[in-house]
């Protein structure tokens, strides 16, 4: 286990290097710059600013300064924020995220797991149909379209929460709920799914025949495989959820991190852009190592691999 | 969905439950209790150095931390005594003199004095910082040659402080507008030793602006600042006016999507939202008159002409173009929110001047003016787009004047949408034939418009120029007689409006919401708000 975690650690370098490389020349590749704006500046201020920030100097010379800067943990100033380091904004705005994709992680997961498991023990009952029908529908309707809509009813016409905003304990229902709604359709899915074709399975039919009970039979031998498949989607789900959504966020006016991976391609603040995508690149490798791992001790299969 | 709306319903209520639910106070009514003002403020703002950031969402701010030797009056923006309680100027219009009241002073109790501005002139001229808006300070003597590093001894440029409450300001040339320019953020004093202590003077990216360490001299304090949550100010005890000013603090909400702060608004979350989203702006003017507030601003939008392609360098087709467009349907059926026509470049009674050459909107002559172009009927006109940036209603606009083009003049024009950043390259680079555009008056004078189409300004980017234009401009302009300055403004937009480099369409308003319990709100045309004067009084 020891030498396969370490074998994974080492080729993160390679993915992370080849990330940064992609991103640099890809930002520095699209046409506009981070100092252009409706009322133009003169040509030699806007020459000061790009001399200050060090983007005077040749490409590639600029290129390697700033993978120096990277290995040293340094992801530079923003230039759409000049008195503050991506290092800062990064660390102002994580935590809202996190929070945010981890109330919403609760609610896909407790949603999810309670409908994939309802309908995948009443197959072709009307406990399966519904709950996969609206799971279809909640993968189908999109954030923007949950997002407004609860707040209208709940927000506008019921008045038990504020509208947006990130200040109160109740101001986390309604973002979680939509975000989490979203992922619990997928989960209820797979879990339907996986324990279907679990629950199909000789041992379990072995377990009946040898007489436990439903609930033994479910939890004990069942579950441990049939969710396996939600496990592999919630790595990369679970590094989406907690680094942040656009769209949620700018919905309910949650100051998360999301935000900034769109807006800073925009705004062609070169450092931010940086900083952002190797954050999240380091964040879904992190997770789908949990989940290799995971996935290794629930199926004993792997381990021979 | 029904499924997923129920739980969200019963988890609601159960949450609803445990933090008390039903009617509750809303933060409006909270914030009209504790003297609190709400405003959803349009943008995190990108920093609150008075010298470095430029945008309105930061100057919003900056006007509660700051005070310059002027200040803004209320009702039209025009200049009142700030720091300077009075002010001579000579009978030359070169030389003011400001006086300083005594009383006022910087949030760490040190006195306010003439040093302080003319050290924090110096530094926004400082090359290496890179102002953007150093060139309002180009009026003063030498002060562009040492912006521009040509001179290096600051005492050559045109400030003096002879004693602590005395300042001078040296013009090369009598510039009438000074005073409306000294308005604008670019002229608050900043705390030199404040700045010093957390970086180099010149250095643009010097945080001395957060919270514990930002000093300044204007009737609020900052107290908080998180980025994209909110900034909030509270009441200066040290400020010279302390005992006028009603609020006790300002809260600034800073969500950029207009959909999110209008919902805020309405779950009463915010006093003033200062932009409605354009699409809900019929239904308040309907329904909820008392709470829509919107107001012509100083600020046009336009169509640029690229005059170094043809067909474009042929001024009748030029004219065509413009004559065959209809501004007031593109107004009241596209744009929605209470937008003005406009007929020539500066909006109407802009410093008391109105232009009176006004283009006219005639389909018919427009077509015999491209027929004497050579294209008649629109026959064998070539291709040519519009280029606008994506996002803000621009599209529908553009579509619109297609539709009217080709309807009047039988011309085909095609649309190209380009994402910000590109359209900027694109027009700054004058890589299209026509292209939108926006300009917004940094100062109340028709001058802030007209002197965008001098040639080769560096915002003019529409390829054009007329050696009399500039002169009339640079030169004739800058006289003491009020009367003879707006006419040779009259004569350069006369010039504009012929030659029609640029196409306008309309003049902006902000519309903006305000709940009555705001009092003494005064909506101006250089959008510059008087917080100082405005109290809370909840409705009953």
């Amino acid at each position: 286990m020891f030498r396969f975690i370490a074998r994974r650690f080492l080729e993160t370098i390679p993915v992370l290097f080849i990330i940064a490389t992609a991103t640099f020349f890809m930002m520095r590749m699209a046409p506009g710059g981070p100092f252009d704006k409706e009322k133009s500046i003169p040509a030699d201020i806007k020459a000061r600013m790009a001399a200050h920030y060090g983007l005077d100097k040749p490409l590639f010379q600029q290129y390697l300064l700033q993978m120096k800067h990277l290995l040293e943990g340094n992801l530079g100033p923003s230039f759409k924020y000049p008195g503050r380091t991506v290092n800062e904004i990064i660390a102002d705005a994580f935590p809202a995220s996190l929070e945010l994709g981890a109330e919403a992680l609760l609610v896909a997961l407790a949603m999810g797991l309670a409908a994939g498991l309802t309908a995948s023990l009443k197959q072709n009952s009307a406990l399966d149909h519904l709950p996969m029908s609206l799971a279809m529908i909640g993968i189908c309707v999109p954030t923007f379209v949950m997002g407004p809509l609860l707040i209208s009813a709940f927000a506008l016409h019921l008045d038990w929460f504020n509208a947006a905003g990130w200040f109160f304990a109740r101001d986390r229902v309604l973002p979680a709920l939509t975000l989490g709604a979203y992922y619990a359709a997928y989960v209820a899915r797979l879990t339907r799914g996986g324990m279907l074709e679990i629950l199909h399975q000789d041992y379990i039919r072995t377990a009946r025949a040898k007489g436990a009970g439903g609930a033994r039979v479910l939890f004990k031998h069942a579950l441990r495989g049939g969710i396996l498949p939600v496990v592999s989607f919630l790595g990369p789900a679970v590094a989406g959820l907690l680094t942040g959504s656009f769209v949620v966020e700018t919905i309910f006016g949650v100051p998360g991190l999301g935000r900034f991976f769109v807006t800073s391609a925009f705004n062609r603040d070169y450092f931010m852009v940086m900083g952002s995508v190797l954050f999240y690149a380091v964040f879904v490798i992190v997770l789908n190592l949990v989940v290799d791992i995971v996935l290794v001790w629930l199926d004993p299969k792997l381990r021979f691999e | 969905m029904y499924f997923f709306l129920t739980r969200a319903a019963i988890a609601a209520c159960f949450l609803a439950a445990v933090t008390g639910c039903g009617r509750r106070e809303t933060l409006v009514q909270v914030g009209d209790r504790e003297g609190m003002l709400r405003i959803g403020n349009g943008a995190e703002p990108a920093g609150l150095d008075p010298q470095v950031d430029t945008g309105e969402p930061e100057h919003d701010i900056m006007i509660t931390l700051f005070e310059g030797l002027v200040d803004p009056d209320p009702r039209d923006s025009s200049p009142v005594p700030g720091v300077a309680e009075r002010w001579d100027i000579s009978p030359d219009g070169k030389i003011y003199t400001f006086h300083l009241r005594k009383n006022a002073h910087w949030s760490n109790g040190d006195p306010v004095t003439a040093r302080d501005f003319l050290e924090s002139y110096h530094r926004i001229l400082m090359p290496a910082l890179g102002a953007e808006y150093a060139y309002m300070f180009y009026p003063v003597a030498n002060a562009q040659a040492f912006n521009e590093g040509k001179i290096t001894n600051y005492d050559e440029v045109g400030f003096k402080a002879p004693d602590d409450f005395t300042f001078v300001i040296t013009l090369d040339k009598p510039t009438p507008y000074l005073l409306p320019m000294m308005v604008h953020n670019s002229w608050y004093p900043v705390p030199i030793s404040t700045i010093k202590k957390y970086g180099a003077l010149d250095d643009p990216s010097n945080p001395w602006t957060k919270p514990g360490r930002l000093v300044g001299n204007g009737p609020f304090l900052l107290k908080e600042w998180k980025i994209n949550s909110h900034i909030l100010v509270v009441r200066n005890p040290s400020y010279w006016g302390a005992n006028d000013v009603r609020l006790n603090s300002i809260y600034f909400d800073p969500e950029e999507n207009y959909d999110t702060a209008e919902r805020m608004f309405r779950s009463g979350q915010l006093h003033i939202d200062l932009q409605a989203p354009p699409s809900k702006v019929a239904f308040y003017r309907k329904y909820k008159p008392n709470l829509l507030n919107d107001y012509p601003l100083l600020s046009t939008y336009y169509y640029r002409f690229n005059v170094t392609k043809p067909p474009l360098n042929d001024k009748r087709v030029r004219q065509a173009l413009a004559m065959s467009i209809d501004r007031r349907a593109i107004c009241e059926t596209v744009a929605r929110a209470g937008e003005q026509p406009i007929f020539c470049l500066t909006p109407p009674n802009t410093a008391g001047y109105t232009a009176k050459a006004q283009l006219k909107e005639d389909p018919a002559a427009a077509r015999r003016l491209l027929a004497e172009a050579g294209y008649p009927d629109g026959k064998n006109f070539p291709t040519i787009d519009v280029l606008f940036n994506t996002g803000a209603g621009h599209k529908p606009i553009a579509e619109a004047l297609q539709q009217m083009w080709k309807k009047n003049l039988n011309i085909n024009i095609l649309l190209r949408n380009e994402e910000w950043k590109v359209y900027l390259d694109s027009t700054e680079h004058m890589d299209y034939f026509i292209a939108r555009a926006g300009w917004g008056a940094d100062y109340d004078d028709p001058s802030s418009f007209l002197e965008l189409s001098i040639t080769g300004g560096g915002n003019n980017q529409t390829g054009w120029g007329n050696p009399e234009y500039d002169r009339l401009i640079e030169v004739v302009s800058h006289t003491q007689d009020q009367a003879a300055r707006y006419d040779a403004y009259q004569k350069a937009e006369a010039i504009l409006v012929d030659e029609m480099p640029v196409l306008p369409i309309y003049v902006y308003t902000r519309p903006r919401l305000i709940v009555p319990d705001v009092k003494n709100w005064a909506p101006n045309p250089l959008d510059i708000y008087d917080y100082k004067a405005v109290w809370l009084e909840p409705q009953h």
